[in-house]
């Protein structure tokens, strides 16, 4: 009985150690990052299918609400994917594990690009319900925040030249931000809630129905299982390109050379 | 002429191999008409005038705080600074109290002149001078977080601007807010909010400067 703590804490530090390890990553994550390609392809792809064309049209917005589906759930994921990054960041300056640098370089162009997603849906769905692409209101703000620190933390790794110095100071800014993104949120509600006409946000929210929460969650998994996906496939890259010079990586380089020869 | 598509051709390659560094000048671009676009909100009428003087004294604390560590840097001052044993929490704070004094005071004392040039009268400012002497200290602290990370890098201001002032714009929205009397208390919940980011930022942000020119040593 008095083993069973022990042994769990055995095996959490166990593959604590191991997921610092590149090698054992890039062993295991192989049939990850094609299971969540297939799985969260597949989500997308019927929960899309389903918001498109199944779901019945906003009493209010008319079909211009379906661009929702691909809309929210690359908010969600995008600022899940910096909370991510800042306890990775916070990981990497604790314990300087190399792989949780490698994930911040890693995940910050996808969540970079998942916020620019989300901006660009945005102003397309506000164009014909609110009737302008762009509101300075709470949440069009704190996302245009959200992109220019996903853009902080990769303009400042490519301006530093030594690379672990870059990965500290990244780290360093990603927790930085994550400390200042609930005041920006804050301070962002405090102006807007006070001067937004509520007239604007006409259907902008209606309380949302179930027929419409079934497609928009699929989506919203399938979106999650993508970024993942994305984010292994970079990160892989990424470990081949630091490593090139271990044996393991010049062993595989050449198992997959011979591969690809007749 | 081949000289020239040459040069065309690898210059525009380097920038294709680096392409955040070229961005940076558009994301400034985006930046400062999401600062514009926050304190028009915030400010209302009083855009120019009140608005105009907090983005103006935005910028010029973000550009002077890119000579904040540069010095010391180059001369080893500053490591000196940091592998001697005494705490570094007041070292930093010291080091910020005095480039306020230089460089933010000044801007806090002129500012009712500028309200003056905008507004045709000085009348109103001192909500101004409040609002940007509790509001420009949390400034330069932020800004010196970004600062220390990116000292002996060398790639001018508009990375800092970049980095740092989205950081910022707690402190932009509440003095603005302050500044011009916004919501139905007339600015004192603004006034409170500045206050206390100034005092967060006073706990927090030397400890973020210590460990960011820690890092700028390390390597």
């Amino acid at each position: 009985m008095a083993t069973s703590p022990r042994r769990t804490r055995g095996w959490l530090r166990e593959t604590f150690h191991k997921a610092g390890s590149p090698r054992w990553f890039f062993a295991g994550s192989r049939a990850w990052m094609f299971g969540l390609y297939v799985f969260g392809g597949a989500l997308v792809l019927v929960g899309s299918v389903w918001g498109l064309a199944f779901v019945p049209p906003d009493r209010l917005q008319g079909d211009s609400f379906r661009i929702m589906f691909v809309h929210v759930p690359a908010v969600h994921v995008a600022q899940s994917v910096y909370l991510a990054i800042a306890v990775a960041g916070l990981v990497f300056l604790v314990w300087r594990m190399k792989m949780a640098d490698m994930f911040i370089a890693a995940a910050a162009p996808v969540g970079l690009a998942l916020t620019a997603a989300a901006l660009a849906t945005g102003i397309i769905w506000g164009m014909p319900t609110w009737g302008t692409g762009w509101v300075w209101d709470a949440r069009t703000v704190s996302t245009l925040v959200l992109l220019l620190l996903f853009f902080g933390l990769v303009a400042l790794r490519q301006a530093i030249a030594r690379s672990e110095r870059a990965a500290l100071a990244v780290s360093l800014l990603a927790v930085v931000g994550v400390v200042n993104l609930p005041i920006i949120k804050y301070s962002v509600e405090w102006f807007t809630t006070l001067h937004q006409p509520p007239s604007i946000r006409l259907g902008q929210r209606p309380a949302i129905a179930s027929v419409f929460l079934w497609p928009l969650g699929l989506n919203a998994l399938g979106y999650y299982c993508l970024a993942g996906a994305a984010v292994i496939a970079a990160l892989r890259t990424r470990i081949v390109e630091r490593e090139a010079g271990a044996d393991w990586v010049r062993q595989w380089l050449a198992g997959a050379a011979r591969a690809k020869a007749p | 002429m081949r000289l020239f598509w040459t040069q065309l051709r690898r210059d525009l390659l380097i920038t294709a191999r680096g392409p955040a560094e070229a961005a940076n000048p558009l994301v400034f671009f985006v930046l400062c008409a999401a600062v514009f676009g926050v304190v028009a909100q915030t400010a209302g009428e009083r855009l120019v005038g009140h608005g105009v003087v907090w983005v103006l004294a935005l910028f010029a604390n973000v550009l002077a705080a890119e000579s904040l560590f540069w010095r010391d840097y180059e001369d080893g001052t500053l490591e000196q600074m940091l592998i001697h044993a005494r705490p570094f929490f007041p070292v930093a704070l010291g080091k910020l109290a005095a480039h306020w004094l230089a460089c933010g005071l000044p801007i806090v004392v002129l500012s009712p002149l500028a309200s003056f040039v905008f507004l045709g009268s000085a009348a109103d400012a001192w909500m101004l001078v409040v609002s940007l002497l509790v509001g420009t200290p949390a400034l330069t602290l932020i800004g010196a977080v970004g600062a220390a990370l990116t000292v002996g890098v060398g790639r001018g201001g508009v990375l800092l601007a970049v980095l740092v002032t989205p950081l910022q714009l707690p402190v932009l929205i509440f003095g603005v807010g302050v500044a011009a009397g916004h919501g139905a208390d007339g600015g004192a919940f603004a006034l409170f909010a500045l206050a206390a980011m100034l005092a967060a930022s006073i706990t927090l942000a030397p400890f973020a400067v210590g460990k960011a020119l820690a890092i700028s040593q390390e390597y």
